[in-house]
């Protein structure tokens, strides 16, 4: 098998991924438990359609990043700035925490640290600033959607008080 | 009920006070969420869903219909003023009418992208009103056969003809037909893909797609990378146009409509190709005096030609929603969902069944139309001036009402966590240049096709050959297999010659 052309590496990950993701759908799609209903065409029929279809797309994404790939001819992606790790990594503990808290502290609070989190991740330098601002938009929020609109956005410290 | 008695009852009806109010605030909502950066009318609607759990139907669609056109004019706006289109329909606008506002002619841009998408709009409609009965006419005589062919079609049109590759374009369609089948099976009560976990056995909900792939996916990307320093916001100056201006656009604006609107109604719907056209177009009968001014000053032909297509097509693409229940682009699939999610069923019986909704619907879309371009106009400096919310804080906001979203709805961790998986991924499709709009559409669309399926299937005895047999089924499934293999094979033709 020829080698990988450089740069073309990332490109054979995504076809490999969407590979797996197809088999994935195989596998569930036989997993399945058979129905002693009658029907011309089972539950299982379309989960095999569709697991076929993403297994054949990643075999052919597959095919042309072994070619050299598509991503490297982009314009988007030749002139792209390095990956900024910190705004990455910033976004994600963002999320995580949000993820992490809400169940517990409420919604006003996770989503409060969330918004502090992510506005540092776009360069903001004022956390203090930003927790205000955050706490205004969630609790505004908050009160919005719970007593105008009467949805829920869940349990927690404040939202209890409130 | 023949279309003038339609639109009488349905002026009546969206007449009201209460309906007015429900499209002023429409109106005002869509163009200032649609004016953030980086949304566009799909995110802003899935994000202005959780609105109508405590409004009826009709009040919640006249809505939606404010919200859907305000969308669009706000999206306009922040492609002249910022360079950064919310959506694929208004790159060809920032194309010229960012270069307009560099010359300082950002007041003229906007105008005629506000006239011309009014014009547009008046003329998508009424295209509406007149076509759609014509279609549910041709569409009552469809059986499920038809119905899944023409959503084949639909599939094939939406992933393999627009946009850069049809692999990639598939693979999104795949993605989002995958989701589609998460949950219990409507005819068997089996779960499917559901991993064991409890809260999949629903299926996944379409506004945590949408908002994990517009919201969650381009502030990941964006992050991704991220460089310091600030956008600068162009200012708008003098609004009015030149009587000069006014000469030049009329012609584009009407071009652009008539253009558009077809696009629209095909099952090729989709933005790109007719703003694409529009744009070329009046750079080809353009005068030649002004010329020049394309792709170097900004040519005001360049903006109203493309707007109005965009606008336009946005406009038929409800004509395919309305009449045959197929959504075929991710913001009329949201619209879908939100139909569902009140257990209406959009297709050619809502002409008859919901024939008050249906109607209130399209007056509200003429009087939405009026409204914004009143609003709009007088308003423009407040829409430059949220365009000035500073990058950290909009996006930290857009991820707090992105968890409202799902998180307020569903009131689950295991919602959130899916929101942000699907994000991540969507975060890799932006990178390596896969299209969106398919998943959102297979998401939908995907079960309907199933279900067609099985019904056909089960009407012609397990009889396959039903899908071929039947003349116009027959027809549809061609068309799908020459839009799928005709491109490539085409190349390969004019390669050789």
């Amino acid at each position: 098998m020829a080698r990988v052309k450089s740069g073309a590496g990332p490109d054979l990950a995504v076809g490999v991924f969407v590979v797996l993701l197809g088999l994935l759908c195989l596998w569930q799609a036989a997993a399945i438990p058979v129905t002693p209903l009658y029907a011309q065409v089972g539950p299982k029929f379309m989960p095999y359609l569709v697991g076929a279809l993403v297994v054949a797309v990643g075999l052919g994404l597959t095919g042309v990043a072994l070619r050299g790939g598509w991503s490297r001819g982009l314009e988007e992606v030749a002139e792209a700035p390095p990956t900024n790790w910190r705004a990455l990594g910033l976004l994600g503990a963002g999320l995580l925490v949000n993820l992490l808290l809400i169940s517990t502290l409420g919604f006003v609070f996770a989503a409060t640290a969330q918004f502090v989190l992510v506005a540092a991740a776009f360069g903001s330098r004022r956390p203090g600033r930003d927790l205000l601002i955050g706490l205004a938009v969630t609790l505004g929020a908050f009160l919005a959607f719970d007593k105008l609109l009467g949805v829920n956005i869940g349990a927690g410290i404040l939202e209890g008080v409130l | 009920m023949d279309i003038w008695s339609g639109l009488a009852l349905g002026f009546g009806n969206a007449l009201s006070v209460t309906n007015l109010g429900w499209a002023l605030l429409g109106c005002f909502l869509g163009t200032a969420i649609g004016v953030l950066p980086g949304i566009g009318p799909a995110l802003t609607i899935a994000l202005l869903l959780p609105i109508t759990f405590q409004v009826s139907a009709t009040g919640a669609f006249i809505l939606f219909c404010g919200v859907f056109y305000g969308a669009m004019y706000g999206g306009s706006t922040t492609s002249i003023l910022l360079n950064t289109p919310g959506e694929s329909g208004s790159i060809i606008t920032a194309l010229e009418g960012a270069k307009m506002a560099r010359n300082g002619r950002a007041g003229p841009a906007l105008f005629t992208s506000a006239v011309g998408s009014f014009v547009a709009g008046t003329i998508g409609t009424l295209g509406i009103s007149f076509l759609g009965p014509i279609v549910v006419e041709l569409a009552l005589q469809l059986g499920p056969a038809e119905y899944f062919s023409l959503m084949v079609l639909c599939f094939v049109t939406v992933s393999a003809v627009l946009g850069g590759s049809a692999l990639r374009g598939l693979t999104s369609l795949g993605f989002g037909l995958l989701i589609g089948l998460v949950g219990i099976d409507l005819q068997t009560g089996q779960p499917r893909l559901t991993f064991g976990v409890m809260e999949l056995l629903d299926g996944v909900d379409v506004v945590l797609v949408a908002v994990a792939l517009f919201a969650v996916g381009e502030t990941l990307f964006l992050a991704w990378r991220h460089v310091e320093g600030k956008q600068e916001v162009r200012e708008v100056g003098k609004l009015m146009m030149s009587r000069e201006d006014w000469k030049r656009s009329i012609g584009p604006w009407l071009r652009g409509a008539l253009l558009g609107f077809p696009f629209g109604v095909m099952p090729a719907g989709g933005t790109e190709m007719p703003t694409m056209l529009s744009y070329f177009t009046e750079r080809k009968l353009v005068r030649p005096q002004y010329r020049k001014e394309f792709g170097t000053t900004g040519a005001i032909e360049g903006v109203a030609g493309p707007e109005a297509a965009n606008n336009a097509a946005a406009a038929g693409v409800l004509v395919p929603m309305l009449t045959l229940g197929l959504p075929t682009s991710a913001t009329a699939a949201i619209m879908l969902s939100a139909f569902q999610s009140y257990g209406i069923q959009p297709g050619p019986l809502l002409f008859t069944t919901q024939a008050d909704l249906v109607w209130t619907l399209i007056a509200s879309l003429y009087i939405a139309n009026i409204m914004l371009v009143v609003l709009n106009l007088p308003l423009v400096g407040l829409w430059a001036r949220i365009l000035k919310i500073p990058t950290p804080q909009l996006y930290a906001g857009i991820l707090v009402f992105a968890t409202i979203g799902t998180y307020g709805i569903s009131n689950s961790v295991v919602d959130l966590a899916l929101l942000y998986g699907i994000g991540v991924v969507a975060m890799f499709m932006r990178r390596f240049d896969f299209p969106q709009a398919p998943v959102v559409i297979g998401m939908i669309l995907g079960p309907m096709a199933e279900q067609a399926m099985r019904q056909a299937l089960t009407i012609s005895q397990g009889d396959w050959t039903t899908f071929i047999t039947r003349p116009i089924s027959l027809c549809i499934l061609v068309l799908a297999v020459l839009a799928l293999l005709g491109p490539p094979l085409w190349a390969t033709v004019a390669r050789r010659a």
